[in-house]
């Protein structure tokens, strides 16, 4: 038994999952100050953003470790390969927290009006996949990674509707340009955040199941 | 050029103990396939029944069918013909240690009866260039012994020895296993260039090394072949769980 071995897997999980808790965290952070226009809640997103950059370095680093030192095989193998592109995935759910972040900054200088679009909505839906996602992680469970797959539509939808009601709106009273094009911005990141909740259920899928299913490709097993 | 090996119903017995159980392999030509699984899984046994080595223990006995092509070798050929057909390295490298290096490599042809100067000459040369040795001995092959060589030169010699009398089957129990990484690289490399001409079956404990130079795997426990596939397959996503418990530590 390789018993050091599969303690460190275990480590390299559990790290993995703080640096979840942390994405997970800017992200609903963000939508809050959005939701509520509080810069200060901004300024909580831009202050974690090293603290995932840092632990994104640390898990690669741990898993650079493990490939080199055990020579990982089979579902070891697979699981740090899924946890390399997690981490990639989840710092770049950070850096749309930031990114949306910075367009709540920028709205801050305008009038806060009703726009036709539902952030809140939408960023509970990719939300909801992050949270989704991570949970099969946590389990192993690939069949609730297939359904995270499926909600990827519904948060395309949504962006594609946001785009066309605020693109019509800048064009019928262009004096409401910047908050539309932020809103625009903010549903795009969300949207991100949905694409890369999308990758993790991917890697889950990968790392139970053995198959590859990204791009829409059909589920072999290599 | 190598020959498919085709193994079907396979049992062998040391005594009373039966260390082979109903194996059915098919080993494709010119490929190399490694065989893993812990000690004492039968993985050596099976690898000896392929040259008939195995009933040269008094109390072994085997049973099933083994054919080289269309030869059954336990019906159709003596034990000195396949021996010829199928070259053997071992773990350990085995030079005879009073022999020079050209003596120690023609001496499988010379026991045929093989006398001709050039044509020893020849395969002197062939065969320690194809096993990646010419060149370090070239200037001392008849001034200096087999056994004054480096592990990784001795074991090479022996491949060349292997190689001498033209086999189409290579089997390799372990031979990197006494090696130093440099020399384990070599050998490497060697059964990478070598299986364009003939059928190699190595025996490793090293996974990864079985991961580098076979195309297929077979993994033994317990005297059976509990999974075949290719390498890719089974130290990625082996089917049997008992497979991916042994490549992944879990096992024990």
């Amino acid at each position: 038994m390789r018993v050091k071995f599969h303690q460190s897997l275990d480590d390299l999980k559990e790290k993995l999952l703080v640096m979840a808790g942390m994405a997970e965290q800017a992200i609903q952070r963000s939508i809050e100050a959005y939701r509520t226009r509080d810069l200060s809640i901004c300024e909580l997103v831009f202050r974690a953003e090293p603290s995932i950059n840092r632990l994104e370095r640390e898990i690669d680093q741990m898993a650079l470790d493990l490939l080199a030192m055990e020579q990982p095989m089979a579902i070891d193998l697979r699981f740090i390969l899924s946890v390399i592109r997690i981490n990639a995935d989840l710092e770049r759910v950070g850096d749309q927290a930031v990114n949306i972040a910075v367009r709540v900054r920028e709205m801050g200088a305008f009038a806060n009006i009703d726009l036709p679009v539902d952030i809140p909505k939408l960023a509970s839906l990719s939300s909801a996949m992050v949270r989704k996602a991570l949970q099969a992680f946590i389990e192993a469970d690939a069949e609730l990674a297939d359904s995270v797959l499926l909600l990827d539509d519904q948060v395309d939808e949504m962006n594609d509707a946001a785009f066309y009601s605020l693109s019509t709106l800048i064009k019928e009273k262009p004096e409401l340009t910047p908050q539309s094009l932020n809103a625009l911005i903010i549903s795009r990141n969300l949207e991100r955040v949905g694409d890369h909740a999308t990758n993790i259920a991917e890697d889950v899928i990968f790392w139970v199941r053995g198959a590859d299913v990204r791009h829409h490709s059909a589920a072999t097993n290599p | 050029m190598g020959v498919g090996i085709q193994v079907e119903g396979l049992n062998a017995w040391y005594g009373t103990t039966h260390t082979l159980q109903d194996i059915d392999l098919h080993i494709p030509a010119n490929h190399a396939t490694a065989l893993i699984g812990p000690s004492g899984c039968g993985k050596s046994t099976f690898v000896r029944c392929l040259n008939r080595m195995h009933e040269t223990n008094p109390i072994a006995r085997a049973t099933g069918v083994v054919k080289m092509g269309e030869v059954d070798i336990y019906k159709e050929a003596s034990p000195v013909e396949i021996r010829r057909r199928v070259g053997m390295v071992f773990q350990r490298p085995n030079p005879f240690p009073t022999m020079s290096i050209y003596d120690n490599v023609i001496s499988g042809l010379k026991l045929n009866g093989f006398r001709n100067r050039r044509i020893l000459d020849e395969t002197v040369e062939r065969s320690l260039k194809q096993a990646a040795l010419w060149e370090e001995v070239k200037d001392d092959l008849k001034k200096k012994s087999g056994a004054s060589l480096s592990g990784g030169q001795q074991q090479r010699m022996c491949i060349a020895r292997a190689l001498a009398v033209d086999p189409e089957v290579l089997l390799m129990d372990e031979p990197a296993s006494a090696l130093d990484p440099v020399s384990t690289s070599k050998i490497e490399d060697l059964i990478f260039q070598l299986k364009s001409q003939y059928t190699i079956v190595i025996v490793t404990h090293n996974m990864q090394q079985a991961a580098r130079v076979a195309e297929n795997t077979g993994f033994f426990l317990n005297g059976k072949m509990v999974e075949f596939d290719s390498t890719h397959k089974i130290f990625t996503n082996p089917k049997d769980k008992r497979t991916e418990d042994y490549i992944t530590g879990r096992f024990g």
